[in-house]
């Protein structure tokens, strides 16, 4: 069975500084991977170079098998491959609603019509809804993105990758920047995703790592240093030197 | 949450999607009002019939500046390229036709906007907005090098124009020009507000409110950036055809950076992203500049200039959000 993410040899450099060291990695179907490392370890720029927001230097970056090292972003996401972003990219002047309906309609490629209107069809609404349904957003559906607290916020973030109906998910930090009162239910959204989405998360909380993922890269300075099953990454001498050592073992701070 | 109360959000939420793009009585205003100018100022049809070409215009405006979030300042291009378009086929090809060349009008704006468009709207911000200002300016020296066949700023006067439909012929006092334009005008601003209310059109205010999130989800962001751009540069082109056969004259000023800057304070004046902006902003604009310049013909810009400095202190929503500011004021003052 072709894997759902395939990396192959990816480097890319900003000047003369390396950050995305000749990285291999491998998402099955169905995946929960977990991708740590210490701040400025290259996460997000693999994360960036995977969605195609980056170009790499040399590698590729295989989705269900096709190459899709050329392709734009747009294209990627259009081919199943999600994403959430650190920092929330949200239309914030837009209502929650109109959020998910973007998404939907631009998936569904529904946004070439320029004729009919907007809330028109029925079932891009009810998909909407269903999404919100289950991120418990309805309440919120025709409030402006802008007026909700940051952690609804992250909420709707969610809501909108999983409105793509990706087959591979990447988070960044889904619960970045939430208070921990708040981080539950993002944690819980993300325990409860589809079991055939193949799912990456970069995450500093090891708690939420451990809990959630089946397996652990850890990358360092760019590199891969090793990946493994929690139990081993746990163990793993040279991690808890680099990495784990360098806070307390469990509850690090969030970035 | 039981599936009554369920039934109740979705409902809600179709209604206010669809809501916005009912018409609502107000809307009808700015109609009304534009016929009742026939009536009462027949003396001024030629001052109206301006007017409303500018409104087309900062319409078109509206739509790549309002929607979109694309900011230019050479949008007098496209005005311009529709101008010419039926100046030169009257003056040169004897094609006197006026309905025919308001198509002919649109479709060479629109392919000048697709191919410009099309190389442009990689870049955004200031690097857009010194690249569509060179874009008019090369168009004009274009017509300024070809002066044998443009007319230079001389341009091409004492064009004429076949009567409408065979039958309407020009008056002295632009009686038919101004219920024609108007006419044009009614039929552009609907096919904007189908544009506007579309889901094409929140995809365009998706671009406008994050781009990036717009790639994330697999929107195809310059596909979408040079289709409304083609289209709002038809649209001015459209203005400046009727421009060229009201007046009956054109010249190569109408490409110049004042026209463009000026239809672009007209909509900011009047609000951005709001259909109706475009009315208001061009009808106060132009009849304030009548008024200054008739008070005092030396220093009639100070008066604008005094407007503008007023609007960006008091009303940075345009005129249009100062109304909706004081809408929404008085609506909360009588619920509390």
């Amino acid at each position: 069975m072709t894997a759902a993410l395939q990396v192959e040899g990816l480097n890319r450099a900003f000047g003369a500084l390396p950050v995305t060291r000749d990285v291999n990695l491998t998402l099955e179907r169905g995946a929960r991977r977990a991708l740590i490392g210490p701040n400025g370890a290259g996460k997000t720029t693999l994360v960036n170079l995977i969605t195609g927001a980056l170009k790499p230097n040399s590698g590729r970056v295989l989705l269900n098998g096709e190459d899709i090292t050329t392709l734009s972003q747009a294209a990627r996401a259009r081919r199943g491959l999600a994403r959430t972003f650190q920092i929330n990219q949200l239309f914030r002047g837009l209502t929650v609603l109109e959020n998910l309906c973007m998404t939907i309609g631009e998936r569904d490629g529904n946004c070439n019509n320029m004729w009919r209107s907007a809330g028109a069809k029925r079932s891009v609404i009810d998909e909407a809804i269903d999404h919100l349904e289950s991120l418990q957003l309805v309440d919120d559906a025709l409030k402006l993105v802008r007026e909700l607290p940051y952690g609804r916020q992250r909420l709707v973030e969610i809501a909108i990758a999983l409105a793509q109906k990706p087959r591979v998910l990447l988070l960044d930090e889904p619960a970045a920047g939430v208070p921990s009162s708040e981080s539950h239910l993002i944690l819980d959204v993300v325990a409860a995703l589809d079991p055939d989405i193949a799912v990456l998360i970069i995450e500093h909380d090891m708690d939420v790592v451990f809990r959630f993922a089946r397996e652990i890269t850890v990358l360092v300075q760019g590199a891969v240093l090793t990946h493994g099953t929690p139990a081993e990454i746990m163990n793993n001498a040279q991690v808890r030197d680099v990495y784990l050592g360098q806070d307390s073992h469990r509850g690090g701070q969030h970035g | 949450m039981d599936t009554t109360s369920r039934e109740r959000a979705r409902e809600r939420a179709a209604e206010y999607l669809l809501r916005r793009h009912r018409f609502r009585p107000a809307e009808a205003l700015p109609w009304l009002i534009a016929i009742a100018v026939y009536f009462i100022f027949p003396d001024r049809m030629t001052f109206g019939s301006q007017v409303l070409i500018m409104v087309m215009f900062a319409l078109s405006l509206d739509l790549i500046l309002g929607y979109a979030g694309i900011v230019t300042l050479g949008h007098a291009a496209f005005f311009g390229i529709g101008a010419y378009t039926v100046g030169l086929a009257a003056a040169r090809l004897h094609w006197n036709e006026p309905i025919s060349g308001l198509f002919a009008a649109a479709i060479m704006a629109g392919l000048v906007g697709f191919i410009t468009g099309w190389f442009l709207l990689r870049y955004r911000g200031l690097t857009l907005l010194m690249l569509t200002l060179a874009t008019a300016i090369m168009l004009q020296e274009t017509g300024n090098l070809r002066s044998d066949i443009s007319g230079g700023y001389d341009g091409l006067p004492g064009l004429t124009f076949d009567p409408l439909l065979g039958k309407f012929d020009y008056d002295l006092y632009g009686h038919t020009y101004y219920l024609y334009v108007l006419a044009v005008l009614a039929v552009v601003f609907y096919f904007v507000r189908r544009i506007v209310y579309s889901p094409f059109g929140q995809a365009l205010t998706g671009i406008r409110e994050n781009v990036r999130r717009m790639h994330a989800i697999g929107s195809p962001v310059h596909r979408r950036l040079v289709t409304v751009y083609t289209i709002a540069a038809a649209i001015a082109g459209v203005a400046g055809a009727l421009f060229t056969q009201t007046n009956a004259y054109v010249t190569l000023t109408v490409f110049d950076f004042d026209n463009s800057a000026k239809v672009m304070v007209m909509l900011i004046l009047g609000g951005t992203g709001r259909l109706y902006g475009a009315f208001l902003g061009a009808v106060v604009y132009m009849v304030l500049e009548d008024y200054f310049s008739k008070l005092s013909p030396t220093f009639w810009q100070f008066g604008i200039g005094l407007m503008l400095v007023l609007a960006v202190l008091f009303a940075r929503r345009g005129v249009l959000g100062l109304f909706e500011s004081a809408g929404q004021y008085f609506s909360e003052r009588k619920k509390s």
